[in-house]
């Protein structure tokens, strides 16, 4: 029904599409209330893009950010706007949870969120942290500082990392406009079907989660090609596989999970399409349909997913402990081999998402083993970490505290792991909010405390100036505290047999359950706050923290050997590596900042639009399938099209910067380094710390 | 029947919340004390309870894993801090002690669990029909959006809202959805199995006492999903034949009109009891019918319920299931004496 819009324009847009037409046609105090939250949510989608728009325009940086940003094919830029994207979508996702746990908090007989508004709260909530926070999250770091650590100048394929992100830009941009066109899914982030079927939710949610989702998956298997070819082709002379940092190792073997695992995801979202918009049959009940294929597919990339997320912040860990312990990481080989175990046998172990579909015994049994034996090689890198600090100095700075955050939590969630991983057991706390509790306790200290410890990390890197301190802390302080109150009792409540996506519970039992858990969210939002100040105050006190030296953390490996930011080319001269800990074993010798006898041209990527242009066409195709305004899909597609043959005839790909440039570059910089005070670790903080460190002796920190 | 949990647990919230709370303690969990049964942590039948033996056997096993990264990490920060003045011995990167350890004592464990998880996962497998001298009373389940019909096909009647079962018996479930994908769920029993349409899952549960468990579907499928809940009340033999007659006496005939009229339309118990009629219907308490057609189950799992008369299974599907004797039949009730049901198309791979 489209009223008085012309179909052949608008599709099934309609005026029933604005999130708050139904509270004016029939305005009730319930119906108002959920129009205020997501007309409010919509709004400030509308809002936000218009600021934006009005602070550049006023700010008169459009051509600054064309061609400095999004033209730029450096890995570097690349990265940090993956960040930016995953950050604005962690504040969504976080505001989105807490009005869950405060539904829930009230819950008990009624609440204030209509069922449709809390199915799409889940479904949102779900996707956007997996696909458009997390992803973008990691791809973004392993962006920024794999090729550093490697001694690349960049990835194998720029243009098609600037299509990566322009896709997942594109994803992310259709959840947001989801705010202003309603309604989005309500079939959950794993969007089972046959719920997600035509028969069963005809309208367009399930059609924009697709979309959204097939753009991330197309994204992530693009990075996954291009993180790896770059690790195994673009490594400096002498760095040979076991001496590569272990976040390049973890990053290694992420990219070829992703390269296995998104396709299944791409695959069962694309045969959900068909059944929806041409009649085919592949997950209905009938017609030789089936909806456990589908099940099967999806957990054949969620499985893998999981450690897609988890891997790099082990890798992140990983430096982190030895950094901040002053010590070489213990057991590097061992740890390499358990990472690499990992990968391998997350493949085998997806069937534990549903053993409650009636398989046999046998099947369940062993697929629950597999799962256990994850626990092995993940629990020896846990020790691993404690003995890195063991006989070390360990410095307990912001990216640490995450760090011991993460061990200790972390250990608790694989317990309930183990838990989850026995069938008879899993019968009980299935589809419980037990699971959930479990998996956010291996995502929030897990993933989400590695990506902040690494933002942490690595920013005095990217920006030349580290965060300030004590808003830092506060903000891991909140968040290890706050993500205990919001899901500790969720384990309770989930052995107590309450089902995860309960808008309404009946059992006054969870009540104090829920209240426990409503109060932990308002602390992780205090956290996010404290995130938000940190970032204000240290832009705000930069000229303070100034980090021109490069390494602020006594750094190991070879991103702390290079300026802060680090030049578009990364290296000056490509470094030649003899042993692990590159830099650290230079500082050690005493060759740190040593003057190259010659400096090369250097050639680099040059600029290109095409991004750009696949976010844009990106995001209209997929908006118009979901509302089935067919011209712009043709639209999209032919511009798509044209782009990439035209792409094919640009001739002037890469531009080159003289080797004067270069010299007058990096000399001004060690002229620089070498007017810097060294400082030693008690200073860390300090404003005295300005990236110089006191040279180890005898391989101890100072 | 004199229960009503729902309505005096209303009435005070607060000393109730606390019991529930304190009743989850492990001292007061064998005792059991509460109203309605709601989790496993507090067991009413075999398959409950070697879940939760099983479950805090596991949590123990992990423990010798999970504990001692929680008690030395604070420890080593402490002793190894910057500035502190114990050894620091910054290359020192391997140990082949360390090592065997520590993936000797993980695999050990895993190892044990995972004999463990063997032989539970078999033994407490819901397609598994447990052990008795008693014959397993058939009880058909299938999910609507967001209600579920309880078949009695032996006793040739239908409940919905609650499941009424005699204690002490094997209890054989056949499940299916009319509808999405959801899950049946009776915590205080045992465990959970998905509900699909089209197909049949099975599960085997028992009640060792009588009395008041919550149950519930556990798989979200849309607006209603939180009201699909029921209470499974567990009798003695005696009420349980007195329920199946005061059934066939009151019971509403499940006929096309009322199935699609009522069941197939979205809404949950409380909506359809509405729609029947029944004005004076409370949350909990069951809905009759008898009698019902024939083959109802099997005729919902092909997706016609009411043209099981015409039905013709193709022959791979006929088998006959053992004869069961009736009880209480009423007259006017169609089913032959000795029905038989074809064999379900199986879910397993």
């Amino acid at each position: 029904m489209s009223g008085d819009l012309p179909d052949f324009i608008f599709g099934k847009l309609d005026w029933d599409t604005l999130p708050f037409w139904d509270a004016l046609k029939d305005p009730t105090t319930f119906k108002i209330i959920n129009a205020v939250i997501s007309g409010g949510a919509g709004a400030l989608v509308v809002l936000g893009a218009l600021g934006v728009v009005i602070l550049v325009t006023w700010l008169g940086k459009w051509k600054y950010l064309w061609s400095e940003w999004l033209t730029s094919p450096d890995h570097k830029k690349i990265g940090i706007m993956f960040i930016v994207i995953a950050i604005v979508m962690l504040a969504r996702a976080v505001i989105e949870a807490v009005f869950m746990r405060a539904q829930q908090a009230v819950g008990l007989d009624g609440g204030f969120l209509s069922p449709e508004h809390f199915g799409e709260f889940f479904t949102t909530h779900g996707t956007i942290m997996i696909f458009f926070m997390a992803m973008p999250f990691l791809t973004g770091i392993i962006n920024y500082v794999m090729p550093l650590q490697i001694g690349a100048r960049d990835l194998s394929f720029p243009v098609m990392n600037q299509i990566s992100l322009g896709l997942t830009a594109a994803g992310a941009a259709i959840v947001m406009i989801s705010l202003v066109f309603t309604p989005f899914s309500t079939g959950g982030w794993s969007g089972y079907p046959p719920y997600t079927e035509r028969a069963y939710n005809p309208g367009p949610g399930v059609d924009y989660w697709i979309w959204a989702v097939t753009l991330s998956t197309l994204s992530s298997t693009l990075t996954g090609i291009n993180f790896a070819v770059t690790i195994y082709k673009k490594r400096a002379p002498g760095m040979k596989l076991f001496r590569m940092p272990l976040f390049t190792w973890t990053a290694l073997t992420t990219a070829i999970l992703m390269i296995f695992g998104m396709p299944p995801l791409t695959v069962a979202t694309a045969l959900l399409a068909l059944d929806r918009y041409l009649d085919f049959h592949m997950f209905t009940s009938d017609l030789g349909g089936n909806m456990m294929n589908y099940v099967n597919l999806f957990w054949a990339f969620g499985h893998p997913e999981v450690y897609i997320l988890i891997l790099p912040p082990f890798g992140i860990f990983s430096e982190i402990f030895s950094t901040f312990s002053g010590k070489r990481i213990f057991g590097y080989p061992v740890l390499v081999v358990a990472t690499i175990c990992i990968s391998i046998l997350s493949f085998i172990v997806w069937l534990h998402h549903f053993f409650t579909m009636g398989q046999d015994a046998a099947v369940n049994a062993a697929f629950g083993i597999a799962t256990m034996l994850i626990g092995i090689p993940t629990g020896v890198k846990v020790y691993d970490w404690m003995l890195t600090m063991y006989r070390g100095r360990v410095r307990l700075s912001v990216p640490m505290i995450y760090a011991i955050g993460f061990i200790m939590l972390f250990v608790l969630g694989g317990l309930t792991g183990i838990i989850l991983a026995t069938p008879s057991v899993d019968y009980q706390v299935h589809n419980s909010l037990f699971l959930i509790a479990h998996f956010h306790n291996m995502l929030i200290p897990g993933l989400l405390f590695g990506m902040l410890s690494a933002t942490n990390f690595w920013f005095p890197k990217a920006l030349g100036f580290r965060l300030e301190e004590r808003w830092g802390r506060r903000a891991a302080y909140s968040w290890i505290v706050g993500f205990m109150l919001a899901f500790f009792p969720l384990y309770v409540l989930g052995v107590l047999g309450m089902p995860r996506r309960s808008l309404t519970f009946f059992e006054p039992a969870y009540l104090p359950w829920t209240l426990i858990a409503g109060f932990g969210a308002l602390v992780i939002l205090f956290a996010m706050l404290c995130l938000l100040i940190q970032l204000w105050v240290s832009i705000r006190d930069r000229h303070q923290n100034m980090m021109t030296a490069g390494d602020p953390w006594d750094g190991r490996s070879l991103e702390w050997s290079t300026s802060s930011p680090p030049p578009e080319y990364n290296f000056p001269v490509i470094p030649e590596v003899h042993s692990r800990d590159a830099y650290m074993s230079e500082k050690e010798q005493g060759k740190a900042h040593q003057v190259p006898d010659e400096f090369p041209d250097i050639v680099m990527p040059a600029n290109s639009a095409m991004g750009v242009i696949i976010a844009v066409t990106g995001s209209a195709m997929a908006f118009g399938l979901t509302w089935y305004i067919w011209w712009l899909v043709i639209l999209a597609g032919v511009v798509t099209l044209v782009a990439v043959i035209a792409r094919g005839f640009v001739r002037k790909t890469t531009r080159v910067i003289s080797s004067d440039e270069v010299r007058r570059t990096h000399l001004a910089w060690l002229e620089c380094v070498r007017k810097t005070t060294p400082v030693d670790r008690s200073k860390e903080q300090s404003p005295e710390n300005q990236g110089l460190p006191v040279p180890p002796v005898n391989g101890a920190v100072q | 029947m004199s229960e009503q949990p729902q309505t005096s647990r209303r009435g005070s919230p607060l000393p109730w919340v606390l019991s529930r709370i304190l009743g989850w303690s492990p001292v007061t969990l064998l005792t059991g004390c509460s109203a309605t049964h709601i989790t496993f942590l507090d067991p009413q039948g075999p398959i409950a309870q070697a879940q939760r033996q099983h479950f805090w056997f596991v949590v123990a096993m992990t423990m010798i894993v999970v504990l001692p990264v929680i008690i030395q990490t604070p420890w080593i920060l402490w002793r190894y801090r910057y500035g502190g003045k114990a050894p620091y011995r910054p290359h020192w990167d391997m140990s082949r002690w360390l090592d065997v350890m520590m993936w000797g004592v993980p695999v050990i464990v895993v190892a044990i669990l995972a004999v463990v998880l063997w032989q539970q996962t078999h033994r407490l497998d819901p397609y598994r029909p447990l052990d008795s001298d008693k014959a397993p009373l058939q009880v058909q389940v299938v999910g609507f959006d967001w209600k579920w019909l309880f078949i009695y096909p032996e006793q040739g009647i239908a409940t919905m809202g609650q499941l009424v079962l005699p204690a002490d018996r094997p209890i054989s479930f056949q499940l299916t959805s009319a509808t999405v994908l959801q899950t049946f769920f009776i915590p205080a029993l045992g465990g959970q199995i998905d509900a699909m349409n089209r197909m049949v899952t099975k599960l085997h549960l028992q009640a060792n006492h009588t009395g008041r468990f919550a149950g519930k579907n556990m798989q979200y499928n849309g607006g209603g999903f939180h009201h699909q809940r029921f209470t499974v009340r567990v009798v003695d033999d005696r009420q349980f034949d007195d329920f199946i007659a005061h059934a066939h006496r009151q019971g509403q005939p499940l006929d096309r009109q009322r199935y699609e009229e009522v069941l197939v339309q979205q809404g949950d118990t409380a909506d359809a009891a509405r729609a029947l009629g029944l004005t004076s219907y409370q949350r909990g308490e069951p809905i009759r019918f008898a009698p019902i057609p024939r083959d109802l189950f099997r005729g919902i799992v092909d997706d016609a319920p009411f043209e099981s008369a015409v039905h013709n299974p193709a022959p791979h599907q006929q088998a006959a299931m053992h004869p069961v004797a009736y009880q209480a039949l009423p007259p006017k009730q169609q089913t032959p004496p000795k029905p038989t049901l074809p064999q379900d198309k199986e879910t397993s791979q």
